[in-house]
């Protein structure tokens, strides 16, 4: 995003509206609200060229919390508004906000030709493996065999994972981050705002309304430092209480090993963001023997399209001179009737 | 270069045998370059001066096998020295470039009238592919034709045969010769074609040259051989004087849109997903990059037309182009911009239907989706064009009334105007209206659903203005605020407040003008591209003496102020559509007037005689 300095410095308080917010007690939308209404004012972009633009969904209620443009659309949509107003005016910071049913499901069409084009937009999605706003159904991240009102006798779909879907997409930002790591979730938002091109954040939001324990295990102080997987550019994959296991590539897969039983830190890849066969594989890690990647799985360079487009303009414009409109009406073979 | 016309230094010149009219069709298999024939004959008799009309006809497949009955292309023309307005019910003139040709279209060719075969293509595997059990060319089955067998492709052949072009290359020449043989039937000079021929090969010196060759050898071979007795003249048409050029309906969309997004003072965004007959659209604005036009082709219509809404939030004058598969996509999205008030203008090139029908056929069946196909109470405005050239001035009023109300609008043009043709009086830039855009930057007294006095519309606050950073979204608003409202009374006052908005427009459209007569034994009233033939039937009833008017409607939605009491001034309505009926309904519905429809659903526009034949019925009925 460009970023242009703002005037005055900016707080917390001037991104909150003045609207009650109706989500749930307890829900995971209210963590993410509260960091991103306090990273915001560090990013350096004056308010009046922030819009927020969601779909329809419990996350999609996100814009009118927040004290910037916005636009609540309609279900699955975000993305296309969003690359038409990014591509129209390339000054704005233009965030998606979106769940998984929004963007995966409805929306899945619009979401992997937004990462595909690389507009410079920033992507925020919701996991909450479940259709809350509806009440409870099932989503494409629910797990197979998941008991819900429309299947009372357990899911028969079998769910994709959002970070696979986007890397499918040779997105250049993929990421994941959690609800309740705030900190975690304020660097994030920060890094995918600096990305030039698509930022996609996939946010896992625990929940306790209609799909309790979503990722049960994953945030809580006794085993998170066993179950997720920190990843920081550069740097070894290492996890656990003691920091003594580390992910290790062999014959081509990735292993989980001890690093007291014989291996050191020198046989453990170090993460590099820029790597999009490491970046997938760890995307699809089977939860029940991995710890959960958190972090930015990839980030790499290529021009946005926007920036494409209005390069093609200004180059039109260069080349061709401003539009004449009375050239363009009198272009072809034209005759005088006297 | 400049050459003089072929026949100038010819010794003897044949007779000339002046018309007034003259229908003719160029037909043959679409890899023939039939369109491209049509279409440079077409400009030759405008250049020549006359008034006229096209219809291309076009298979929906772009390569069905070569030679069979689904194959055959056809592009129509009607050129005159009096005023044309269609491109003419049947035929004076057919060229067939094979018997599949043939078969389809001589049933339409006039008794007497002027049949051009390419003789060699009369073989037995052509005749066995469009199904013909003898050769008609000598079977005496074409004995009501004036026939004449032209050994085009032979002839083509011979023309370029000191070339070392391979035999595919020159075969595709041949639509010159055809073009060459009827250019000097009709005395068109055919410089034009030859400069257009020049351009279109500029890479490729030795195709334009053989290209040429072949026009010029084909004109010479009208003019030399016996075969011809005489050629025809017709005469320039009394049109109104200045400057003109020939124009499609597609092409007078996009650059009215390009004209009205610079008399609005900003950048034109299309988003589309190509879709036949409306793809010309975005090719066209897509070349227009320096009139700070963006075209972004979308994943599907439903972000063509998201995608459009977004750059209107931003300020852009945002269009989105479409038919009617593509008009369902877009149903959810133009709701809610009517919801959220934001200006959008949406073109929907019909075609036949329901579902994919007939892509490359023309129908106006989309009128009643227009109104209704939205859930709940959701008004848009609806502009239908009458002529290609009028699609030009829909684009300009498409865009002044929706920045002016805030509001979608929805241009209903169709397959028929998109593609056919006629000359256009090209219009001074400083005679088109002007409406420049002001966005809203003041924050005193600001409320997102403020609304104007007189129009009703909301302000246009686009983002990056400083304090007045608002939400909009597609939940029901509170009637000043725009934040969420569930309020019961609330709802009711915003669905009236919208409607209101939209009924309210009519004080900026022009009131229901009658051709003929303003009161009277029989009204026809039509909308969009039936105009011609309803014109054209209407005004030789009224020739002969007949009690009849016409009323063509452009604007739909809201229907002109003065439109029930007109109606009442006549004794009897005629609806003529190319649907089930579709206005005739709105028409009974709001007017409870006795209007009777005239439908035809063939995916071809309306003859005159069709309408004519029902005027004369209904008048010589008792009541
Ligand atoms: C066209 C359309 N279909 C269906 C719905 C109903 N609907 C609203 S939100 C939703 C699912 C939202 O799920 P998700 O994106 O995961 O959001 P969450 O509520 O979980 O945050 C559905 C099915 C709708 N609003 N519009
Ligand atoms: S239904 Fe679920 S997602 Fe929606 S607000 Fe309540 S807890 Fe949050
Ligand atoms: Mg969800």
């Amino acid at each position: 995003m460009s970023t242009v300095a703002a005037p005055s410095k900016q707080q917390r308080k001037d991104y909150v509206t003045d609207q009650d917010v109706r989500w749930c007690p307890g829900c995971g939308d209210y963590a993410i609200l509260a960091q991103v209404q306090k990273v915001m004012p560090e990013l350096g972009v004056p308010r009046e060229n922030i819009v927020f633009i969601s779909g329809i969904g419990c996350s999609s209620r996100f814009p009118y919390y927040m004290n910037t443009y916005g636009f609540h659309s309609i279900h699955g949509r975000a993305p296309a508004i969003a690359s038409g107003l990014k591509v129209a005016r390339p000054d704005l910071s233009v965030w998606v906000v979106t769940g998984d049913g929004d963007g995966l499901s409805i929306g899945g069409n619009h979401l992997i030709h937004i990462l595909r084009r690389n507009i410079n937009v920033n992507i925020l999605l919701f996991n909450n493996r479940i259709y809350g706003l509806t009440k409870g159904q099932y989503s494409p991240t629910s797990e197979q065999g998941k008991v819900t009102k429309s299947t009372p006798i357990g899911s028969p779909d079998y769910p994709f994972n959002p970070l696979s879907v986007a890397l499918g997409t040779d997105a250049t930002f993929v990421a994941r981050t959690i609800d309740v790591e705030a900190k975690h979730l304020q660097e994030t938002i920060r890094r995918a705002h600096e990305h030039q091109g698509t930022s996609f954040i996939e946010i896992l939001q625990d929940y306790n309304l209609f799909n309790d324990g979503a990722f049960a295990g994953l945030t809580e102080k006794d085993t998170k430092a066993e179950t997720q997987l920190v990843l920081e550019q550069g740097k070894p994959r290492i996890f656990g209480k003691n920091r003594d296991k580390g992910i290790r590539m062999s014959g081509g897969k990735l292993e989980v090993v001890g690093l007291s039983g014989g291996y050191s830190e020198t046989d453990l890849v170090q993460h590099d963001e820029t790597d999009p066969h490491l970046a997938f594989l760890l995307s699809t890690l089977p939860p029940a023997a991995f710890p959960t990647p958190v972090g930015v799985l990839r980030c790499v360079e290529r021009t946005p399209y926007d920036e494409i487009v209005a390069e093609q303009m200004r180059k039109a414009v260069e080349t061709q001179g401003p539009g004449d409109l009375a050239t363009l009406l009198n272009r072809g073979d034209t005759w005088v009737v006297s | 270069m400049a050459v003089p016309p072929p026949d100038a230094s010819a010794a003897v010149r044949k007779p000339r045998e002046e018309r007034e009219s003259v229908v003719i069709r160029f037909a043959g298999d679409s890899g023939d370059g039939m369109q491209v024939a049509g279409m440079q004959f077409t400009n030759e008799s405008a250049l020549a001066g006359n008034d006229l009309s096209t219809l291309p006809d076009f298979p929906a497949e772009i390569r069905a096998p070569a030679g069979t009955l689904a194959g055959v292309s056809g592009f129509q023309l009607n050129f005159s020295s009096r005023e044309v307005f269609t491109p003419g019910d049947d035929l004076d003139v057919l060229v067939a470039m094979n018997p599949a040709a043939l078969k389809m279209n001589v049933g339409d060719l006039k008794p007497n009238g002027i049949l051009i075969v390419d003789k060699e293509q009369f073989n037995e595997q052509n005749l066995k592919k469009a199904g013909a059990a003898a050769n008609p060319l000598e079977d005496g089955s074409l004995a009501a034709y004036q026939l004449f067998c032209v050994d085009i492709t032979k002839l083509t052949a011979t023309t370029l045969r000191d070339t070392n072009l391979p035999a595919r290359t020159v075969n595709r020449c041949k639509n010159f010769f055809a073009l060459g043989v009827v250019s000097w039937l009709f005395q068109r000079p055919i410089e034009a074609t030859e400069n257009w021929i020049d351009q279109r090969f500029k890479k490729q010196p030795d195709l334009a040259a053989a290209n040429k060759r072949v026009l010029r050898a084909g004109y010479n071979f009208g003019d030399t051989t016996e075969i011809f007795a005489s050629a025809f003249e017709i005469k320039p048409a009394r049109i109104a004087p200045g400057k003109y050029r020939n124009i499609t309906g597609n092409t007078a969309l996009a650059i009215g849109f390009v004209a009205a997004a610079q008399q609005a003072g900003r950048p034109l965004f299309l988003g589309s997903y190509p879709i036949t007959p409306a793809s010309d659209i975005l090719h066209e604005l897509a070349t227009f990059k320096n009139f700070n036009v963006v075209t972004f082709q979308a994943e599907d219509e439903i972000a063509g037309v998201g995608s459009a809404l977004g750059a209107a939030f931003g300020g852009a004058i945002a269009i989105t182009t479409t038919s009617g598969p593509g008009m369902c996509l877009k149903a959810e999205t133009i709701n809610l911009a009517v919801s959220v008030e934001l200006p959008l203008v949406i073109c929907d090139i019909q075609r036949g239907g329901p579902s994919t029908g007939l892509p490359t056929k023309t129908e106006q069946a989309d009128l009643l989706m227009a109104m209704y196909g939205r859930n709940s109470d959701s008004p848009v405005p609806i502009i239908a064009p009458s002529t290609p050239a009028d699609c030009f001035f829909a684009a300009l009023d498409a865009v002044r009334l929706a920045v002016k109300y805030m509001t979608p609008v929805i241009v209903l043009s169709d397959g028929y105007l998109a593609n056919g043709a006629e000359p256009w009086l090209i219009p001074k830039v400083s005679d088109l209206p002007q409406f420049p855009v002001t966005f809203r930057t003041d924050p005193v007294g600001f409320f997102p659903y403020l609304r104007d006095e007189q129009t009703l519309s909301r302000p246009w606050v686009v983002p990056g203005t400083p304090n007045l950073e608002h939400r909009i979204g597609g939940l029901e608003k509170e009637y000043l605020s725009g934040n969420v409202s569930y309020v019961p009374s609330n709802h009711e006052q915003m669905v009236r407040v919208r409607a209101r908005k939209i009924a309210g427009m009519v004080a900026d459209i022009p009131p229901a003008e009658v051709q003929g007569p303003t009161s009277g034994d029989l009204l026809v009233v039509g909308w969009g591209s039936t105009y011609g033939a309803i014109a054209a039937a209407v005004k030789q009833a009224q020739e002969e003496g007949k009690s009849v008017s016409q009323l063509h409607l452009r604007y739909l939605n809201p229907l002109p102020a003065n439109l029930g009491e007109v109606l009442k001034r006549f004794k009897k309505i005629l609806v003529p559509e190319m649907n089930m009926g579709q206005l005739v309904r709105l028409l009974r519905a709001e007017y409870l007037v006795d209007a009777i429809g005239l439908n035809k659903i063939q995916g071809l526009p309306f003859k005159v005689s069709e309408i004519t034949n029902r005027i004369n019925r209904m008048l010589e009925a008792r009541n």
